[in-house]
């Protein structure tokens, strides 16, 4: 048992009940905070203000917005599955909400003259629930589709459920080299490993951008953000919601890019520990930890919202190549090469055979890439040419061809081309004397 | 605690979580809309998921809800889903003697569980894991350590498996689609532009005098763009137009030139201003 599991499994009741409705009001104003963050920043990054009404700085204006929503009228579509319809909205707020339950957001502290951690429990497989939670979220999205009996909602959820289980390949895939380094899938142990040693974002910089990536992409966010993608759809898989079943979706999907934050912060960034030169001293223990894991946060969210103000819309295929194709065979890869890397530190291999081995491969792949012989670009004079783009171009040496000489017969199936004028002008029914005028000017 | 026992939370998670995954079992052979069996199997599968968690297999558990729960079941509902919510399940034997050999098989399979299980109640003494979870890196590292060690050989054969039921799997869905037969968006490009037509066809004509897409579009000359007209239009039944010509030829003006066809019956005029 790890001291972290030791400190938790005392735990009375009433701290445990505490602990648990800290955090769903943390997530709740974190929801809001984040709405309101994103307008602002996306505002600012497109030279306007964003809400700047409702409150200092427009603070209140997305608790407005929530008040708003709650009474709205709740709309149910005559063909849609009660009970699944009801159903689906409650499992994807739930399962966001479960999964912050291990994340570590600080350490030994005192409660009320109780010691305890700031979690709400450290399980030896804590990764994993994180994994499961989203896993069962997809649950909300696709059944939410299903149940709104229209077309629209059912593509965007197969869309959506199709893109949230690729990514959560990439991203289970980017945490394996996180639990080899650390010895264990526990959060509260992770943290501690990182704070041992460096952070994983230096030691495993690989790892951490494919689970960037992944984690925008698993959240539904843009650059990724297919499903909804306002612009084009009606909306996705939520098409046919309102009032408050809506507003569980919004809040899902907030809640979720808070959790995976929160979870890059934990196995990249070193969680609640306090940066490089204040690690281990006063400001890195008891109730700073939260200080440090929020600026955390904070900082992965606003580059969630960055990338939304800054980055244009994959296209489907496109979105779908990079996942399968680039983040998980490079995992693969990476994955390799760090058991390598550990066997061979384990081992009684020394530095100087692994270079002089390295170098003789590095040699033999050279070799090999010299001999190999070189593709011909293909002759394509016979092709139209292109600007490197497949759309075709005008040719240089283009001349604007002299204009066609002016008809002077007159098709046959008009009987009115007859009045027209001696010039000879096709213009079918205009009286002779307007064709005249024409011919003047 | 090696023997038997069985703690109080551990009862109670039992006897919540047990009437459930079985209520969830009955439901999914029972329910009507295929949507929701698979739903209930979901049930069934958590609860199975919370009961090894119970049972302080923590990684079994939640592997259980990724894998069965998240995984495997959401695969169902894709299928499910798409086939739709009105598909009735076909009663017509396809394959001959497929019931009769599909019951003994169940038969079969029931005998096995129940053997099974009443060898596992009355002669295996529950060691509990307990004892295992608490030396050596606890529950997750003394699985890997096996799986790696001794069971190194079944586990990378049935990755083997698997994988070769996932490459036959696309290899069947793909063969359909090669490459070859696909044009390229440069080579759909340059059919289009060295086809002699770049731009899309004409529309069909002015909707002054019909509202009709039988009507062709005119060329500057006045006469009729063949390409304006639909082919699906061109081989359609003359009669099986009349109703729309009808419907749409007034009674007052004569129609010109562009219409369809010719002058309408003084009948079927009034006919028309009858109804």
């Amino acid at each position: 048992m790890t001291p972290t599991e030791a400190l938790l499994a005392d735990d009375p009741l009433w701290l445990i009940i505490l602990k648990v409705v800290v955090i769903f009001a943390f997530l709740m104003v974190m929801t809001l905070f984040m709405i309101w963050f994103e307008r602002r920043v996306v505002g600012r990054m497109q030279q306007r203000p964003g809400p700047n009404r409702v409150g200092p700085f427009g603070l209140l204006q997305s608790l407005a917005d929530g008040l708003k929503l709650a009474f709205k009228e709740d709309i149910m579509p005559a063909m849609a599955d009660r009970g699944v319809y009801i159903l689906a909205p409650i499992i994807s707020a739930i399962t966001a909400f479960a999964a912050f339950s291990v994340i570590p957001i600080g350490g030994e502290v005192s409660i009320f003259g109780e010691h305890t951690v700031l979690q709400v429990t450290d399980l030896p497989v804590g990764v994993l629930v994180v994994l499961a939670a989203s896993s069962l979220g997809v649950y909300g999205i696709v059944l939410s589709g299903w149940a709104s009996g229209s077309p629209y909602p059912l593509l965007g959820a197969l869309r959506s459920a199709a893109q949230v289980i690729s990514y959560e390949i990439a991203l289970g895939l980017s945490i394996v080299a996180v639990v080899l380094y650390s010895g264990s899938l526990s959060t509260a142990d992770i943290v501690a490993a990182q704070s041992r040693q460096w952070w994983f974002v230096f030691l495993l910089f690989p790892s951490f951008a494919v689970f960037c990536v992944s984690m925008v992409g698993e959240t539904n966010r843009a650059p990724f953000d297919l499903p909804e993608a306002e612009s084009e759809l009606v909306g996705g898989f939520h098409t046919e919601y309102s009032s408050l079943k809506f507003a569980l979706f919004f809040l899902a999907e907030y809640v979720n890019m808070v959790t995976v934050s929160a979870m890059a912060t934990t196995l990249f960034l070193g969680g609640w520990h306090a940066p490089w030169p204040l690690g281990g001293g006063v400001l890195d223990r008891g109730w700073w930890g939260p200080v440090w894991f929020i600026g955390k946060l904070l900082a992965f969210l606003f580059v969630f919202v960055w990338l939304r103000g800054t980055l244009p819309r994959m296209r489907y295929d496109q979105f779908m190549a990079l996942g399968w194709k680039v983040l998980v065979p490079g995992s693969l890869v990476w994955i390799v090469l760090v058991s390598g890397a550990r066997a061979l530190r384990g081992s009684a291999v020394t530095p100087g055979e692994i270079l002089v081995v390295g170098g003789f491969l590095l040699v033999i792949l050279l070799v090999v890439a010299f001999l190999l012989p070189q593709r011909q670009p293909e002759e394509r004079t016979h092709e139209v040419r292109t600007a490197g783009s497949d759309y075709p171009l005008p040719p240089l040496d283009l001349v604007v061809p002299p204009p066609p000489p002016r008809r002077t017969a007159v098709g046959a199936g008009v009987s009115t081309a007859a009045a027209s004028g001696p010039d000879g002008s096709t213009n079918g029914g205009q009286p002779a004397r307007q064709e005249e005028g024409h011919g003047t000017t | 605690m090696t023997g038997g026992a069985v703690s109080i939370g551990e009862a109670i998670a039992f006897w919540i979580l047990g009437p459930l995954a079985l209520a969830g079992g009955l439901a999914m052979v029972f329910a009507r809309k295929a949507v929701h069996s698979a739903l209930w199997l979901a049930q069934t599968m958590l609860c199975l998921g919370a009961l090894y968690m119970v049972q302080q297999a923590p990684f079994l558990g939640f592997v259980q809800i990724i894998v069965y729960t998240g995984a495997i079941v959401m695969l169902f509902l894709f299928v499910v889903m798409l086939v739709g919510n009105e598909s009735v399940d076909s009663v017509i034997e396809v394959l001959r003697g497929q019931r009769v050999a599909a019951a003994l098989a169940g038969i079969g399979l029931a005998v096995l569980l129940v053997s099974m299980l009443g060898r596992a109640f009355a002669g295996v003494t529950a060691v509990g894991l307990l004892k295992i979870n608490s030396t050596g890196g606890g529950n997750v590292a003394n699985l890997g350590r096996l799986l790696y060690t001794d069971y190194l050989f079944p586990f990378e054969l049935t990755s083997a498996l698997l994988m070769t039921a996932a490459v036959g799997a696309m290899v069947f869905t793909f063969t359909e689609r090669t490459k070859e037969g696909r044009l390229t968006q440069r080579e759909r490009v340059e059919a289009r532009i060295r086809g002699g037509r770049p731009s899309p066809l004409p529309g069909p004509g002015v909707f002054a005098t019909m509202n009709s897409v039988a009507t062709p579009a005119l060329l500057p000359d006045g006469s009729v763009a063949p390409e304006s007209l639909s082919e699906l239009l061109e081989s359609t039944d003359r009669d099986r137009l009349d109703v729309d010509v009808r419907s749409v030829v007034s009674a007052g003006a004569e129609p010109d030139a562009r219409a369809l066809r010719g002058p309408v019956s003084s009948a079927a005029a009034d006919q028309e201003g009858q109804e």
